[in-house]
């Protein structure tokens, strides 16, 4: 039986460093999740209007945002902005830029998409009920498109919280970069290291997301 | 500039090949585990879930570090390109699964029961009238998988294939010449995906033409 390499996570600190890069991970997302939750949804009931320039500006944006991969969002944040501007970022502050502008794209129109899935109909009878407009959004709209909202943007943090690998290409030392760590000293003791974290890596980031999206899915049967 | 220009287009073949390849495979194994699915084929049933689940909820850079460097271990070496493709076809496969299930799902009951009773065989029915159907259904579904995957190609400079990412970083690297390195970035990746996604929502008017024509 040949060596799986899962006896390096044993040694020492192993194990409990690879946490360590997880939460590093974790809180960068966690930071941009916060952010763009809170941007994307003023963002979304914002675009839905209807004012010239702000509306173009808007859309050169959410376009731009969903059509670059995150990467090369990362590789203009990290290296371009350092160069344009001769600031210096670092890797943990230029991601959380990165996935809060993207998340905020992405929430503002999970947003925009709530709001119009709620048919016109709704909005006509709850007027001519005698509610006024404030009444009509939070007592009438609001139930209806949160239903919709909420399993979505669970959705959206699992994918925020894979996204995150991606801080490894700009240095940041991530759970990946831990297990590179990890593995490299170990090379002459257990070669196969490789296999045993790499394989922990992909389980820990399934056992983190996988409850996530379970709930997504139960609220989405529930509400849907 | 003119040295750096031809490496950029070298880059870009080289993604949209793997994208491509990468991108039929995903369908491939969607359609299968679609159907093992539809069909409630059981092992197969609970394996296509359990990969649908695994794929659904790891990064892909996970996945593609996993394959690269986890699986030679035990004795399965790849070839950077062929880890490209398998990384691509493993996180796709259940994404591509999802639309096509949607699709599926949407075809109505009645469809099948007619079909049948029009003395069209099982596969028959699925071949000739279930599948037609469910594709055309799934078509914005799949157009919005295809995009995303092309996007997610941008980690593979991660197991040192040449892509548009590696090359950007090479070339700042060398020559310090930040700006235009990622300008042209953008440029290259826009000459790839934006038609692709305007090619994407025609097809999706064009379906919904064809869903108000039944």
């Amino acid at each position: 039986m040949q060596s799986l390499g899962l006896e390096v996570l044993f040694k020492g600190k192993n194990f409990a460093r690879l946490l360590g890069g997880l939460w590093t991970a974790l809180q960068i997302s966690l930071i941009s999740i916060a952010i763009s939750m809170v941007l994307g949804t003023l963002l979304g009931i914002l675009v839905g209007r209807k004012n010239g320039i702000g509306r173009v500006l808007m859309r050169c944006y959410l376009e731009f945002i969903h059509i670059m991969p995150q990467m090369v969002l990362l590789f203009i944040v990290f290296f371009g902005t350092a160069k344009a501007f001769g600031w210096n970022l670092s890797g943990e502050l230029s991601s959380v830029i990165v996935f809060s502008l993207w998340g905020t794209a992405e929430m503002s129109d999970l947003v925009r998409g709530a709001v119009t899935s709620v048919p016109v109909i709704q909005y006509e009878s709850a007027m001519a009920l005698g509610l006024s407009r404030p009444q009509v959004f939070r007592f009438v709209i609001l139930p209806q498109a949160l239903r919709r909202l909420i399993p979505q943007s669970i959705n959206l943090i699992t994918r925020m919280i894979k996204t995150t690998s991606l801080v490894l290409m700009i240095g940041v030392v991530e759970i990946l970069k831990v297990g590179q760590q990890i593995i490299e000293a170990n090379r002459k003791s257990s070669p196969n290291a490789a296999f045993g974290v790499y394989l922990t890596i992909f389980l820990l980031y399934f056992m983190l997301c996988w409850p996530v999206s379970l709930l997504a899915r139960q609220l989405e049967k529930r509400w849907g | 500039m003119a040295k750096i220009l031809p490496l950029y287009g070298k880059a870009a073949v080289l993604t949209v090949r793997i994208g491509v390849l990468g991108i039929l495979f995903a369908m491939l194994v969607g359609l299968l585990c679609s159907v093992v699915r539809q069909m409630k084929i059981p092992v197969l049933k609970q394996l296509a879930s359990v990969y649908i689940e695994l794929s659904r909820n790891t990064p892909l850079l996970v996945q593609l570090f996993f394959i690269y460097y986890g699986l030679p271990k035990i004795g399965i070496k790849t070839d950077p390109e062929t880890c490209g493709v398998a990384g691509l076809a493993f996180l796709g496969g259940s994404y591509m699964a999802e639309a096509f299930r949607s699709g599926l799902e949407a075809v109505g009951k009645i469809q099948h029961e007619s079909a049948l009773s029009l003395g069209l065989t099982g596969l028959q029915t699925f071949r000739y009238v279930i599948l037609p159907q469910a594709f055309a259904i799934s078509i914005p579904g799949i157009t919005a998988n295809v995009i995303f995957l092309l996007k997610e190609t941008s980690v593979f400079s991660a197991i040192s294939l040449m892509d548009l990412m590696f090359t950007a970083k090479d070339q700042i690297g060398l020559y310090y010449k930040t700006t235009e390195c990622l300008v042209l970035l953008v440029v290259f990746y826009l000459l790839i995906l934006l038609p692709v996604s305007l090619l994407g929502s025609l097809l999706e008017r064009r379906v919904r033409h064809a869903e108000f024509g039944t």
